[in-house]
């Protein structure tokens, strides 16, 4: 026992060292999670389309992911003759990058947070931005005119996008009063209804979708719509450096739904607060369950749509971004604003500055 | 500690900013601009100016190098009529560069920007948030010069937004009209009563 304590002391006396430790124990869990939602995706799109889904490795098929990493793992990395080595090789890993960066300002509960920096939702946007490199570059790099134009539509959409997610993130600091994420979660005191998706509601609505076509899934898969540019940006790519790109996908699509939990539903308080004898009877429930619990809904959520819409024409998108959510978020700020400088309701009551 | 950080930011700086220049191909010149906006937000981070930062990543590199980007890809630059004609034009550009840098020592050096006249920073203390001291200070002091750059910048919008505003005469689509279509404007069914084949045609 005093081994163990030593130990730990010792632990968290190398801070660096600590903070190694802190970040594998985000990520492991995060790429575990990957693998498992390419899981959960295929069985259920398989239940949609009254299926079965993988169900050949393993009991239910549970070793699937394990397996197609394995494969792709093993697989050769082919170099197109004519592209541009170098950046072909660095585009995955700026795809990668930033989709694991963001994590660090996630509050997974009260304290459990790696860095609890002020400006966390300032850095989240900032760092998403980023990640639309490693596509424009992969379908630059790979000289190829499918990925290239896969590359330049994924460009275009995500900074329109960009602008209709920004604003709908306005709306919540406008609301919280802080641009730190725990902060944020706990202006959203007091249950199911003191949430901010009532309050913000088509704010809510807007960044989702915006952040499904910011993952560029479906319906908003243009920048690689099989029926017209085969695979579009990564067309190219094959074994790990292709399945770098799809780790970041996930991990992004991961992120996007709990920066929506966190955000909008309360991220981890729990959704009985206030109510008598529910909140009593799940006070044991730890926070991070119920940020994972919501994280699923929002992750479910994006198979649903993957499952049910066809893909968006691009000028629709377009239409979309700009003419539908832009104004929407804008007309809702001003809302928003005059809720927070008139008090109205529990949401706003909150003491700015 | 943070002077370790500040040279290795710094560094990489003048050697991003130097390669955007020398650089040949234009796309890895975009790439290594993107670089230096990302180490110079670095920088501004050792400073506590975190908002400063992040907008510089969020704006810059987020949004306008994706559009630089975007353009620089598509057009397919022929690299050598641009190089022609270096060496006639080299001692003009020698000349407006020195030029270019007498003028930046003089406004720039030590006699208007030393630590005499400039202290350095100070380490703010513990809670200090940077995005509420630009906040206070955009919307107190300088509420009239931030409203009249806002205004600026929207008369710029509308106005670029009405260059592209032509007269459509190529096969543009009109989205509203699409979405409303319903399937009865766009299939007649039509009823038609079964006929015999006439036998005397033949």
């Amino acid at each position: 026992m005093d081994s163990i304590i030593a130990l730990t002391n010792w632990v968290t006396e190398q801070t660096v060292l600590y903070t190694v430790i802190k970040i594998a124990a985000i990520i492991v869990p995060l790429m575990l999670g990957v693998a498992y939602l390419t899981y959960a995706e295929r069985k259920v799109i398989g239940y949609i389309q009254v299926r079965i889904g993988p169900n050949r490795v393993g009991p239910f098929g549970l070793l699937q992911p394990i397996a197609d990493g394995l494969k792709l793992a093993l697989k050769e990395v082919i170099f197109p003759a004519k592209s541009n080595l170098y950046l072909f090789l660095v585009a995955p890993v700026l795809a990668i990058g930033p989709a694991l960066a963001a994590w660090a300002v996630m509050p997974f509960d009260a304290t459990l947070t790696l860095a609890n920096i002020d400006a966390g939702l300032l850095y989240i946007l900032a760092i998403t931005s980023m990640g639309v490199y490693g596509i424009v570059i992969a379908g630059w790099a790979s000289n190829s005119r499918y990925a290239f134009l896969g590359a330049l539509r994924s460009a275009a959409q995500v900074v329109s996008y960009e602008i209709a997610m920004g604003f709908a993130l306005v709306g919540v600091l406008i609301a919280a009063g802080s641009l730190n994420l725990g902060e944020i979660i706990t202006a959203q005191q007091g249950g199911f209804w003191n949430w901010y998706w009532l309050p913000l509601f088509p704010l809510f609505v807007v960044y989702f979708i915006s952040g499904v076509a910011e993952t560029n899934r479906a319906p908003f898969d243009v920048s690689e719509g099989e029926s017209e540019i085969v695979a579009g940006f990564h067309v190219e790519y094959s074994g790990m450096a292709f399945a770098v790109f799809f780790l970041a996908e996930y991990a992004d699509m991961i992120l996007i739904s709990m920066l929506a939990s966190v955000l909008f539903m309360g991220g981890w308080l729990s959704p009985f607060q206030g109510i008598a004898g529910l909140e009593a009877l799940f006070s044991w429930v730890p926070g991070i369950i119920w940020l994972l619990m919501k994280t699923c809904i929002f992750l479910f959520l994006y198979l649903w749509l993957r499952a049910t819409f066809p893909r968006y024409r691009y000028d629709q998108i377009m239409r979309l971004g700009w003419k539908v959510f832009i104004p929407v978020t804008l007309v809702w700020l001003v809302v928003v604003a005059t809720a927070q400088v008139f008090d109205i309701g529990p949401w706003f009551t909150e003491a700015v500055l | 500690m943070e002077q370790v950080i500040f040279y290795c930011f710094a560094a990489l700086l003048l050697f991003a900013s130097s390669m955007v220049i020398t650089v040949r191909n234009p796309v890895r010149a975009a790439l290594f601009l993107i670089l230096a906006f990302f180490t110079s937000a670095g920088i501004w981070l050792l400073l506590d100016a975190e908002f400063l930062a992040m907008t510089l990543v969020l704006v810059y590199v987020g949004a306008v190098m994706v559009l630089f980007l975007f353009v620089v890809m598509m057009l397919d630059i022929d690299l050598a009529p641009l190089q022609e004609g270096f060496t006639q034009y080299l001692p003009l550009g020698i000349f407006v560069a020195a030029l270019i840098t007498i003028e930046m020592i003089a406004v720039l050096g030590a006699s208007h920007f030393g630590l005499d006249i400039v202290a350095a920073p100070i380490a703010h203390p513990e809670g200090y948030s940077n995005t509420k001291e630009i906040g206070l200070l955009l919307y107190t002091i300088y509420v009239y010069p931030f409203e009249i750059a806002s205004v600026i910048l929207t008369v710029a919008i509308i106005a670029a937004i009405t260059l592209t505003l032509r007269e459509k005469k190529s096969k543009s689509q009109d989205i509203d009209k699409q979405i409303k279509v319903q399937a009865k404007d766009r299939v007649r069914i039509v009823k038609m009563e079964a006929v015999k084949k006439q036998e005397s045609e033949s």
